[in-house]
């Protein structure tokens, strides 16, 4: 199957190299000097401050709720947009998107509008004593928001290449939905579903803009990692807030480092059957 | 034909209502307060404050350096995805592994550490100043601070698409005596097309409105190198809600019609696929 | 094999799906738990008090420092705990959202527009800037230059900065509250200069940007675009921000103070509505009072703010120029006037990048 000369293989693998050293490994290397810069102490002092685990833990926890969310929307979505035929289909795919490309201040921003005290509905929120934009819920949804395309994206094209032939097969032998989709459609979307999860979950974790404008910045309360990395960086700690940053970095790392145990296991798993 | 088989799957009424559910509550009630907002302006102070030469130059430059960003992105991103799944070498799982990170860093932290990079006493903007090219604080700088954000999306949606590709078709085409070339031009490119048009639209909406990194690396001046996102929230700033929402509508019917575009080639394409490739 | 690995993705599939249910209705219960929190908060019954503090970006350690002094205060006079929790952005941002919901009990903003802003929402009663002493400013600090080491361009004064081939870095000051304060001050700068003459000082202020090589969003950006990076002659910086970097980097940096700069007020002020919501107006007020207390005067002295006691501000003449002449936001007519002037849209800021 590979017909093409050595030459080309190692030509891309080198042009890839380099594209993903300059542009990524760099900057990465860039964040770990500065954060080590005055020595191991300083950065263990500030990865333990409590102001950053508090941070951490907020930033999890909105990690996990927009995960779960996405997951579950995701699935739905790129079910209903590559099974059936409907009118709007094409609108409905792009709103999907939409909040992808919308700058995260006004992501931001509209969240406001809905919820703050502009909103009409600020009365009754208040009312009934209510909190959303600047505090925890706001946070997650804007998480939400930001994140909110990546998994039915990464199904999407899948779904499209596999066609609905299989699943058509197995509704007229008379499988009920969900049959269909764990018998049939599932195996297929798997890898494409884990790089969504770990693409949700780790630009939650990094989303700054839209929750910056909805979290208030309430030290230990509606703080999380990225946003506490902008105060330390702002309160002219330089070191530290490049500490802070290495933790998000390092959480990356093991979101990734979990995809990759998981797809390596799935493979061999599957090899073995054949 | 193709009309019956929204009868034949199961599950039609279910995910059309969750994702309808989810949808509304998530993306569309609030961003219909953002129209509601820009509504209490009237249409040609709206049109005077989008048109405002800042604001027109600052749409170029947010346009033109997303526009070659995500074209960057679209070939580097199926270079890596063909590397990443066609290729065995060493340290391929942990370049695989590498591609999410520039979403988990936030974004400031990548504007910083890419300004302390290419600017003219960085690492790598010493090397380019020795030329006399500029990085940071000039519009190459945006581009470079988009093209990190933007990595992500073309390689991960393409990758999946050449994984699930049948070898069968390229082998077909082979032993037919076409060439490597001509293979990949004629049988997998269409294939992974659709993918590197979504992957690409994504990018480039992503990067129309970025703002984190942009405001460290860009120099931010007016006419020159002031992105759009700046120019909303300099409004904001100024408890100008409606310019800003205004101008913020601009750039949201931007990325709609960019996706709307997307979604067509996508769609049709796949149609092509499923006519064509399967029964052929 | 196959079998267990599909089971195995199939759990973790309706796992996650458990998980989403679940945190849906977790987070309606975090807004129940921040709502009863809310409730005990307002009844200081409980014997502790919780105030929140909206402030802007470098006051993070003078309120930290400040905020255990206070502490142990209300402890001695009242009995009771007291808890601060501190929010810190940009000036105009938090403003912002105080003015959109943000709880907070006193605001210590950037300067007199951004409280106004919070007034206009409803939030902050008429008259404000009398409540407390000195127009409710009870630190203030000033406009200065930092300059590399040795000052190579030798810049003594404003019409120095304004030199061809001399590369200025300041903040933009339609995004940055402190920006506004360079702005106005090499306005003052030019306007005595020219005696007024509005056509001068106007050509003044576009040499000035003109050299400008970076215009950042905010001051701590252009802080790093001075020093991180390298770029530029002179930093147009706050006093007390200037005096930070000079602590980071003693051997590479001075301060310049120009004959002419403005009288920053940062101002502070008790957000009514919410104080009178929660309950918590005495502690609120006192919180705000004990600022102008020796004590409280001298952590803002340490912190290189100007402390608006006269004589405290005197234990800190080796510290501060002490000579420099300051003029006030009055002589713009206030900050309403100057806002709508100068850096409204289609302000004399926009004139200036407008007529290339």
């Amino acid at each position: 199957m590979r017909k093409e000369s050595k030459a080309v293989k190692w030509l891309l693998i080198g042009i890839s190299f380099f594209f993903i050293f300059v542009m990524l490994v760099l900057p990465l290397i860039t964040v770990i000097t500065e954060a080590l810069k005055q020595g191991f102490a300083v950065y263990a002092e500030a990865i333990t401050d409590k102001y950053t685990v508090k941070a951490m833990l907020l930033t999890v926890e909105a990690t996990l709720a927009a995960t779960a969310l996405n997951t579950v929307f995701g699935l739905f979505a790129a079910w209903l947009i590559t099974k059936f035929h409907f009118k709007g289909k094409k609108l409905l795919g792009s709103l999907i998107d939409l909040p992808v490309t919308v700058s995260p201040i006004i992501a931001g921003l509209i969240f406001v509008l809905t919820f703050g005290r502009q909103s009409p509905i600020y009365p009754l929120l208040e009312e009934l004593d209510i909190k959303i934009v600047f505090a925890v819920p706001g946070i997650i949804l804007a998480t939400i928001f930001v994140t909110f395309p990546f998994i039915s994206r990464e199904l999407i094209p899948v779904l499209e290449a596999e066609g609905t032939d299989e699943e058509e097969a197995a509704a007229l032998m008379g499988a009920d939905g969900f049959t269909i989709f764990r018998k049939i459609t599932f195996p297929h979307i798997k890898w494409a579903f884990l790089y969504g999860v770990v693409l949700c979950a780790a630009r939650a974790m990094g989303e700054f803009g839209a929750v910056s404008v909805l979290s208030g910045h309430l030290r230990g309360k509606t703080n999380t990692l990225p946003l506490h990395v902008e105060i330390l960086f702002n309160e002219f700690k330089y070191v530290p807030a490049f500490a802070v940053s290495s933790i998000l970095v390092m959480m990356a790392i093991i979101i990734l480092v979990i995809r990759s145990v998981v797809e390596y296991i799935g493979k061999r798993e599957s090899e073995n059957v054949h | 034909m193709k009309r019956s088989n929204k009868r034949i799957i199961p599950g039609f009424g279910l995910s059309m209502g969750v994702t309808l559910a989810i949808l509304g509550v998530i993306v569309l009630i609030p961003l219909a307060s953002l129209v509601i907002f820009t509504a209490q302006m009237s249409l040609s102070d709206i049109i005077k404050t989008i048109t405002r030469d800042r604001v027109l130059a600052s749409f170029e430059v947010s346009f033109l350096t997303a526009l070659i960003a995500s074209l960057i992105n679209a070939v580097m991103g199926v270079v890596l995805a063909w590397v990443l799944v066609r290729y065995d070498f060493p340290f391929k799982r942990l370049l695989d592994g590498m591609i999410e990170l520039p979403f988990a860093l936030p974004t400031a932290v990548a504007g910083i550490a890419l300004t302390s990079l290419t600017a003219d006493t960085g690492i790598i903007g010493s090397i380019f100043a020795r030329f006399g090219i500029k990085i940071a604080y000039t519009r190459i700088g945006i581009t470079v601070a988009l093209v990190f954000i933007g990595i992500p999306f073309v390689v991960r949606a393409v990758q999946p698409v050449l994984e699930k590709l049948d070898p069968s078709l390229e082998e077909a085409a082979a032993t037919m005596g076409a060439s490597r070339r001509r293979t990949f031009w004629k049988v997998i490119f269409p294939e992974i097309m659709p993918a590197v048009f979504t992957g690409f639209g994504l990018a480039f909406g992503r990067c129309l409105g970025e703002y984190g990194s942009v405001v460290f690396i860009a120099g931010n001046q007016p006419f020159e190198t002031e992105i759009t996102p700046l120019i909303i929230m300099s409004e904001l700033q100024e408890y100008d809600y409606a310019s800003a929402t205004a101008i913020a509508l601009v750039m949201l019917a931007a990325s709609f019609i960019i996706l709307f575009l997307v979604n067509l080639i996508q769609i049709r394409n796949a149609k092509i696929l499923r006519g064509g490739g399967k029964s052929a | 094999m196959k079998k267990n690995f599909k089971s195995y993705i199939y759990r973790s599939l309706i796992a996650v799906s458990a998980a989403a249910v679940g945190l849906t209705s977790f987070a309606g219960c975090s807004k129940a738990e921040t709502s009863s929190d809310g409730a005990s908060e307002g009844s200081a019954s409980g014997g502790t008090v919780t105030l929140t503090n909206v402030s802007y970006d470098p006051t993070r350690e003078l309120y930290e420092a400040y905020n255990k002094v206070f502490a142990e205060h209300w402890k001695e006079t009242t009995g009771q705990d007291i808890e601060i929790t501190q929010s810190h952005g940009g000036s105009g941002k938090q403003a912002l959202e105080v003015a959109n919901g943000l709880e907070a009990d006193v605001v210590t903003l950037a300067l007199e527009y951004d409280v106004n802003a919070v007034r206009d929402a409803g939030l902050i009663e008429d008259g404000w800037v009398s409540e407390f002493a000195n127009d409710s400013a009870p630190y203030t600090s000033t406009i200065v230059f930092l300059v590399r080491k040795g000052n190579p361009k030798n810049i003594q004064d404003w019409d120095d900065v304004v030199k061809e081939g001399v590369g200025v870095i300041t903040p933009n000051p339609k995004t940055s509250g402190g920006a506004r304060w360079n702005y106005l001050a090499a306005w003052a700068y030019a306007d005595k200069l020219y005696n007024g003459d509005e056509a001068q000082v106007k050509d003044f202020i576009k040499k000035l940007y003109q050299n400008v090589l970076v215009l950042d969003s905010g001051a701590r950006g252009a802080t790093t675009t001075f020093v991180e990076n390298g770029q530029g002659d002179v930093l147009l910086a706050w006093e007390n921000e200037a005096y930070l970097s000079i602590k980071d980097y003693p051997d590479d940096y001075e301060i310049i103070t120009p004959s002419v700069s403005i009288l920053a007020q940062p101002s502070v002020a008790i957000v009514d509505k919410v104080v009178d919501k929660r309950g918590t107006r005495e502690a609120a007020t006192e919180y705000l009072n004990y600022l102008y207390s020796d004590e409280a005067q001298r952590i803002a002295g340490d912190n290189y703010y100007r402390p608006s006691n006269e004589a405290i501000l005197n234990e800190y003449a080796d510290v501060f120029d002490l000579d420099v002449n300051l003029v006030t936001i009055a002589q713009f007519g206030g900050w309403d006037e100057a806002q709508t002037k100068h850096f409204a849209d289609g302000g004399v800021f926009d004139e200036i990048y407008e007529e290339k």
